[in-house]
């Protein structure tokens, strides 16, 4: 490992040699403690600044995509000390942190009748699982915390994970428009599971590795030193990643799927009894399990860490994964800022009618591209265009037919 | 169809999102402590008592508590009490004047009726809306002294109003003042009738007749 460490740029070996050299200081039976314990607060700390910070520019983005200043006020709070104020609003950037105060000065509720242990431990199971899921996600080239075989497995048991804890929430509050609200819920994590795993296998075929760094290394090929062997550059990766994309909206709950707490309509779904920090642990793991989830898309079909360019792999690998990362985000943000919620029998007519096949016969159209893939020259034309068509006229057919019927719906009062 | 419209969508986004940091007309929305969106001719929301003069608004209030306006006020916010002595008013008439008239804000919805029933255009509605207060039993409990507020504050918030109801007062005091002038003069001529004719006996003298004599 030192070997292969040496030979690296200083900046991309920087976090592991910080790393060795604290713990270095500790004795000998307690390095390997140390070790582990440090990987563990890095992934917590960094993905939670990391979680403060997409919440700010969540809203500071909304309020631009819909013509709004955003959050400009929180500034640095008064210092007693100091003998006078720092009056500097940092453009609002420190709005996190006052959300965070706010939200843990307010009251907890818990109803007389709830169970309480479940109604305690729900926000708790739910920010742990999605945690969890950080563990096997290739952060830069020589930064994973855990290295998992079968990663993706992993990945999916700790992701699917959250939704017994969101029944807990719904069925611990004791109180029927919970309970309804998590079945509903559960109804729509359970339908977009599907879609969201079939998007996936497509790569486990073409790979045929489930470790999540085998995936990564796969893709770091460019042809002509220019065009990057991304999987969302094969017909059957854009195909899976648009799955990808739209299962991860509705796994977290987000615009436009984010039925479960829809506040207007719903009064928070299986929310309703939660108050205080326990509200604001589950936006948290919606917020992780975002984070996490885009993280694999970033892994599977964004060429994770690796430089778009042979000639930019002087930047740190680790700052192309957040790079990508980022860009996940705001492109998730910009959906929600434009797209209206759906109601709850086009979400899962949606699914089951529309993603899960296509999922399907994307798995084939992988099957047929890595059969192929000794196919060159012109045949390698022929391969692009039946991968194509195998993608394509499904899409037009079943686009087609599940929407007739369905016309653009014309306002008769409303002109 | 099959997508087209989301990317509509996210275009229209896109477009207020780049569009929002060069052209700031485009921002429906400001920083509110520090700007203020000009409130418009119509608003209304807290009634106010107006008074002539700025410098002495006790002396000079309009209100003569004739109670009509507490008599009206659905809510029943508003608290008079009437003074027992008359002071001369604007136009040097002899009026009662409120001692106490307190309106509840906490309890007033607005609804302009005491406006509407005051026949001294004494009462009228303000344009404020930042009425913060930390204590709301006293500190929504308006007084006389703080409800008082002069007519050229009238004109500052609701211009066209009061011209008209500056108009509307002139012609009625110019109505009085010659209706007084012509009640002088009638006096006057009566006065002047009077001695022109002495001779004429105005009253005829009691024929009384006399008591018999036995």
């Amino acid at each position: 490992m030192s070997a292969v460490l040496a030979s690296e740029p200083f900046l991309e070996r920087a976090p592991i040699e910080l790393r060795d050299a604290i713990v270095q200081l500790l004795p000998a039976p307690a390095q390997w403690l140390g070790h582990h314990l440090i990987t563990i607060l890095a992934v917590v700390l960094g993905f939670s600044l990391f979680f403060a910070f997409t919440t700010v520019a969540e809203r500071k983005l909304l309020g631009r995509l819909q013509n709004r200043l955003g959050p400009n006020r929180a500034g640095v709070p008064k210092f007693s000390i100091l003998p006078f104020h720092l009056r500097h609003k940092l453009f609002g950037l420190s709005q996190p942190f006052a959300d965070a105060i706010k939200a843990l000065t307010k009251e907890d509720i818990v109803p007389a009748a709830a169970d309480k242990l479940l109604h305690f431990l729900a926000p708790v199971v739910v920010v742990a699982f999605s945690l969890m899921t950080f563990a096997v996600l290739p952060v830069g080239r020589h930064l994973i915390p855990v290295e998992l075989d079968a990663a993706l497995l992993y990945f999916f048991a700790a992701g699917c994970a959250s939704e017994l804890a969101l029944f807990m929430a719904g069925w611990s509050s004791r109180n029927k428009y919970s309970l309804l609200a998590a079945m509903r819920a559960l109804a729509q994590l359970i339908s977009y599971e599907l879609p969201l795993i079939l998007s996936v296998v497509p790569i486990v075929l073409v790979t045929g590795t489930l470790s999540t760094v085998a995936i990564v290394q796969s893709q770091g090929v460019w042809s002509f030193g220019l065009l990057p062997h991304w999987f969302v550059f094969t017909p059957w990766g854009f195909a899976g990643f648009i799955i990808f994309l739209i299962s991860t909206l509705a796994e977290t709950n987000r615009s436009p799927f984010d039925l479960p707490e829809a506040e207007s309509e719903l009064v928070a779904g299986h929310l309703t009894e939660y108050s205080g920090f326990k509200y604001a642990l589950f936006f948290m793991a919606e917020y992780f399990s975002l984070t996490a989830l885009s993280g694999l898309g970033v892994t599977l079909f964004l060429g994770g860490w690796q430089a778009p360019a042979p000639f930019l792999e002087f930047i740190p690998s680790y700052l192309w994964f957040i790079g990508k990362l980022v860009g996940m985000l705001v492109f998730f943000i910009w959906i929600r800022g434009t797209l209206l919620r759906l109601r709850i029998d086009q979400l899962t007519r949606l699914s089951w009618q529309f993603l899960v096949p296509l999922a399907l016969l994307n798995v084939g159209n992988a099957a047929f591209w890595s059969l192929t893939a000794h196919w060159s020259g012109p045949l390698n034309l022929v391969r692009w265009a039946i991968s194509l068509a195998l993608l394509v006229t499904p899409f037009l057919l079943l686009g087609r037919t599940l929407s007739a019927g369905y016309a653009p719906r014309t306002y008769r009062y409303a002109s | 169809m099959l997508g087209t419209g989301i990317l509509n969508g996210l275009a229209v986004t896109a477009k207020n999102f780049l569009g929002s940091f060069h052209d700031p007309a485009r921002l429906v929305t400001v920083e509110y402590p520090e700007q203020h969106i000009p409130v418009r001719e119509a608003y209304r929301n807290f009634p106010f008592l107006v008074s002539e003069s700025a410098d002495d608004p006790m002396g000079t209030l309009r209100c003569v508590s004739c109670l009509t306006c507490e008599k009206e006020c659905p809510p029943q916010c508003i608290v008079i009490v009437r003074s027992k002595d008359k002071k001369p008013d604007a136009t040097g008439k002899a009026q009662f004047y409120p001692t106490t008239f307190n309106i509840d804000t906490s309890v007033c919805m607005g609804c302009q009726i005491c406006v509407e029933v005051c026949p001294f255009d004494s009462i009228k509605m303000d344009k404020v809306f930042e009425i913060t207060a930390t204590n709301r039993f006293t500190e929504l409990l308006l007084t006389r002294e703080q409800l008082a507020k002069s007519n050229a504050y009238y004109h500052k918030i609701h211009p066209v109003e009061a011209a008209e109801v500056d108009a509307r007062l002139a012609a009625e005091r110019l109505a009085a003042e010659e209706k007084a002038k012509a009640a002088a003069a009638a006096k006057a001529a009566a006065a002047a009738a009077k001695p022109a004719a002495p001779a004429a006996p105005a009253v005829p003298a009691p024929q009384t007749p006399p008591p018999a004599t036995p």
